[in-house]
């Protein structure tokens, strides 16, 4: 019955996000809050490690198999992707090596600073 | 035989989980970054559709139960970075700063090039979230008024690219700090990035899923504002 209380505790707090997510007004997928939930329960010690370990890493073990349904679902949009092939490339390529060189070069010069202070 | 699949509760299902399991074995006898699990399942499905005839609704609508655990799945993301809660605390400002500024520049980028080529507002709203997870992304897409399938789509595209560039793009631009190396990685490419990083080191691993965490967090907030913006 381990992994089974492990799986409740982990659907409750998805049912709550999704509560959350339903009476806020906030774009916040249901997902994300559960996540905060879980987290600050953790901090806060209310849940503790063991009682959900097993299930939350099986979950993030199987988690990219859970997109393919989204990924193939790309075959019904082909025509809209084609259309915009250039943008798309140079969006995602230069996007990719900004969003990498900002956020490596900051936090490399801000740990090293704290460090020299 | 057409009807035989249109009534069938798991074919959607057991497909995607077949090719998935192939994804897998063909990852684990050619470790090559673009040798992906989700990327060769992904093929494979519309391979075997397309063979057969199948249209997507069909495959669609028991395949469709695989998303229901993307919700209890994103929620356990809370574990790894629970795990790593020492070194959050301990580079705390660092680590906030540098992926708030990432986020920034990304979304920045994707704006102005977006501009730049005159692209739809529905492209670019679809494209905003493209650097964090899967399950987030399409969330934030939803919301702001993109069109998820397309979010999906880049979300896999960035991260498949990311974990192939991320090793040249450090080596570039001097980024060598372990907890840098992951925080990038991370913020730039997801999930696909993440599995990269753990293969580079613990630190950068660890750093990686928590970049993940902080990455949709901050999209999130700010991916509806820059949606105003276009």
């Amino acid at each position: 019955m381990k992994s089974f209380f492990q799986f409740m505790v982990i659907l409750l707090f998805s049912l709550i996000g999704e509560f959350l997510h339903e009476l806020l007004p906030f774009p916040i997928p249901a997902s994300v809050y559960g996540l905060v939930l879980l987290f600050i329960s953790l901090l806060a010690g209310v849940i503790k490690l063991p009682q959900i370990e097993e299930a939350a890493d099986f979950l993030l073990k199987i988690m990219p198999a859970l997109f393919i349904p989204s990924v193939v679902k790309l075959m019904t949009i082909r025509d809209l992707l084609w259309e915009n092939i250039v943008p798309i490339l140079v969006i995602v390529l230069t996007t990719t090596v900004v969003v990498m060189v900002v956020t490596g070069q900051v936090a490399q010069w801000m740990i090293r600073r704290h460090k020299e202070l | 035989m057409n009807e035989m699949f249109i009534n069938s509760v798991y074919f959607g299902c057991a497909l995607s989980l077949i090719c998935y399991w192939i994804g897998v074995q063909t990852a684990k006898r050619f470790p090559v970054t673009i040798c992906n699990p989700l990327l060769i399942a992904s093929i494979l499905v519309i391979v075997v559709l397309a063979a057969g005839s199948i249209s997507f609704e069909t495959y669609h609508q028991s395949a469709e139960k695989l998303t229901w655990l993307l919700t209890p799945a994103t929620v356990s993301l809370a574990v790894p970075m629970y795990r790593e809660v020492q070194l959050l605390r301990k580079n705390l400002a660092a680590i906030l700063v540098s992926l708030f500024s990432g986020c920034v520049a990304g979304m920045m980028t994707v704006w102005g090039i977006g501009r730049l080529f005159g692209v739809s507002e529905e492209l670019y709203l679809s494209l905003l979230p493209k650097s964090i997870t899967t399950a987030i992304a399409m969330g934030v897409s939803e919301e702001i008024g993109g069109v998820p399938t397309v979010t999906v789509g880049m979300v896999v595209f960035t991260g498949l690219l990311g974990a192939i560039i991320v090793k040249t793009v450090c080596r570039l631009f001097r980024i060598t700090h372990p907890i840098a190396v992951g925080l990038a990685c991370g913020n730039a490419a997801h999930a696909i990035g993440t599995s990269k990083a753990l293969e580079i080191g613990e630190v950068e691993g660890a750093m990686s899923s928590l970049a993940i965490v902080a990455a949709g967090i901050f999209t999130v907030v700010l991916a509806p504002l820059m949606g105003m913006l276009y």
